[in-house]
């Protein structure tokens, strides 16, 4: 048979495998051979005894602040996360996306992604005036290059076409920050001399 | 407490944090040894990921040593070294209790499209991660193990996500025997599961990816015939005539949302974030598998749309298969293996960098730097 028939013809019914050959070249081979003996089957095991929870309905976490939630939760869930809680403009756009909007809709997620923005820039503007301002420089982590051989990791690589766009991701909004500032303040110089 | 946190997209540094507290009756707080970075976190690192605040704090890969525990806490005690799987489960609910860790509907109010998960955004509820000297474990009776004495830290470690995901997209694959199998990425989750893809009867493992270093740990990791998609006109094709023109029986996309192969879908979907990542292994995924064939699908995308090949997938009768691990139910076979010698995961690990050098091992991972592979976050003593 050569290659070109395989799919023409209906050939064997298995492949014929030379078991003693891959165990001989793989460890473990063929040690989960039976599909019904793998982990995670079946897909669904009702077992709510095996999970360790002795529970039926998790005791509720305080909720010490106002907590978003998703429209299509029927309640707060028991147990959520307190990280980074909603604050300022972005807070104030991510509170809308969850209010208005149902993980069905893109506006939704459109929505939580500018929130992600306006918090970046909203932070980065805060922490000039903290003790601790943003460091594009060690917080991107570039100083890594030459430790890490940055040019020669990178040699004939396909994703070094893209890998342009970064530093324009990472300091667009810096530049355009530092526009907005010089307009700003030119606007602000104009109107006194007048 | 020392802490990674985000300050916006390629920008992260360490911080300081206030320590986490007992908020919930089953929670525990764990110090934190060992953290890793995973594929998944860079995402979040270029900003991807809907409603990922700054100084929220990454990391839901971490072993420790449990520091303090809430009063209705049973199976765990203090000072226990602990490996905490990726997922934030309780246990009880209508998915916990049918096996579908990943997709607890208690945990995440933010969503519910997707279960609770460490560190990864406020989209997975809101959980400040492991990539910290402290971090609170909620539900500690239902998710965490006691490491046992003889498993090396780093393979308890990576055994939180990257090689129980790798198992279990091996297993959603539906490997049969002498099947031929085809992973899309040779970072640590296809490396796994092409390595896995052996324990369940493959005959041919092929591998593919762009970058020469990973593809070498592919053939000597994981014994893997490779394929360098930057070398060939067309990857699929290329599939095809590797598999006498019939196609895989199976294949595992291990790339996810940032895809390269395809330049306007990574700038529409990496870069610009206009689709839910950059489907490119998905499409080569469909259309590189034989009809009736299984695409299991590993890589992480985000919760928007994507364009991606629905008609041949249609038309080719394949089963679509995916899921975040449920990880728990892999580890008393994990170990198994782990213990025979047939798994070696911490043999993918490349870096080893202290926290208060996260912000260069991000930028490592992220740009692949230095043959990186797997960094693992140093944060403390065992």
């Amino acid at each position: 048979m050569t290659d070109a028939e395989t799919p023409y013809v209906a050939g064997p019914a298995r492949r014929p495998v030379d078991r003693d050959a891959l165990r001989a070249r793989i460890p473990g081979w063929g040690a989960d051979l039976d599909p019904a003996d793998r982990p995670s089957y079946p897909r669904e095991v009702y077992d709510p005894a095996a999970t360790g929870a002795h529970w039926d309905l998790p005791e509720a976490q305080p909720e010490l602040r106002p907590r978003e939630r998703s429209v299509e939760h029927a309640r707060l869930t028991p147990v959520f996360g307190t990280s980074a809680p909603l604050h300022g403009a972005s807070g104030a756009v991510r509170r809308l996306a969850y209010r208005r909007f149902s993980e069905g809709r893109a506006a939704h997620w459109f929505l939580l992604l500018l929130g992600d923005r306006v918090d970046a820039v909203e932070s980065h503007v805060r922490s000039l005036a903290s003790r601790r301002p943003d460091d594009p420089i060690t917080e991107t982590g570039v100083l890594a290059e030459a430790r890490a051989h940055g040019i020669a990791s990178r040699r004939g690589r396909v994703d070094v076409r893209h890998q342009v766009l970064d530093p324009v991701v990472v300091a667009g909004p810096w530049v355009a920050a530092v526009g907005a500032g010089a307009w700003a303040v030119r606007t602000l110089v104009r109107r006194a001399r007048r | 407490m020392r802490a990674m946190t985000y300050r916006g997209p390629y920008k992260v540094r360490v911080d300081e944090k206030p320590e986490p507290v007992i908020e919930h009756p089953n929670d525990a707080v764990v110090r934190v040894t060992r953290a890793a970075i995973c594929g998944s976190d860079l995402h979040l690192y270029h900003g991807m990921m809907p409603d990922t605040r700054v100084g929220h704090t990454f990391g839901h890969e971490f072993v420790g040593v449990v520091e303090e525990v809430g009063p209705s806490v049973r199976n765990l005690s203090v000072g226990d070294r602990v490996m905490v799987p990726f997922n934030i489960y309780c246990g009880s609910c209508f998915f916990c209790a049918r096996g579908l860790y990943s997709n607890c509907h208690n945990v995440n109010p933010n969503a519910t499209a997707v279960g609770g998960i460490y560190g990864y955004s406020h989209t997975t509820g809101g959980y400040d991660g492991g990539q910290a000297q402290y971090v609170r474990v909620p539900f500690a009776d239902v998710g965490p193990s006691v490491v046992p004495d003889w498993l090396h830290p780093e393979d308890a470690l990576l055994c939180t996500d990257a090689l129980a995901t790798g198992y279990f997209g091996a297993q959603l694959a539906e490997i049969a025997e002498g099947d031929v199998v085809v992973v899309l990425g040779a970072g640590p989750v296809g490396l796994f599961a092409a390595r896995s893809a052996w324990l369940m009867g493959a005959a041919r493992v092929i591998v593919v990816d762009h970058l020469e270093y990973r593809l070498a740990k592919a053939r000597e990791f994981a014994f893997a015939e490779t394929v360098n998609f930057t070398e060939v006109d067309d990857v699929v094709l290329h599939l095809k005539k590797a598999t006498d023109w019939l196609g895989a029986d199976r294949v595992i996309d291990a790339v996810g949302a940032e895809a390269d192969g395809n330049l306007l879908q990574h700038v529409t979907g990496a870069t610009l974030k206009l689709q839910a990542g950059s489907p490119v292994a998905l499409n080569w995924a469909i259309d590189a598998v034989r009809k009736g064939g299984t695409v299991s699908v590993m890589g992480a995308y985000g919760p928007l749309f994507t364009s991606v090949k629905f008609g041949d997938a249609v038309n080719k009768g394949l089963t679509l298969r995916m899921n975040q691990a449920p990880v728990k139910r892999q580890w008393p076979r994990l170990l198994e293996h782990v213990r025979a010698g047939y798994l070696t995961p911490r043999d993918i690990v490349t870096h080893r960098v202290p926290l208060e050098d996260v912000a260069e091992g991000y930028h490592i991972f992220s740009a692949k730097l230095d043959g990186c592979i797997k960094p693992v976050i140093v944060v403390d003593e065992d």
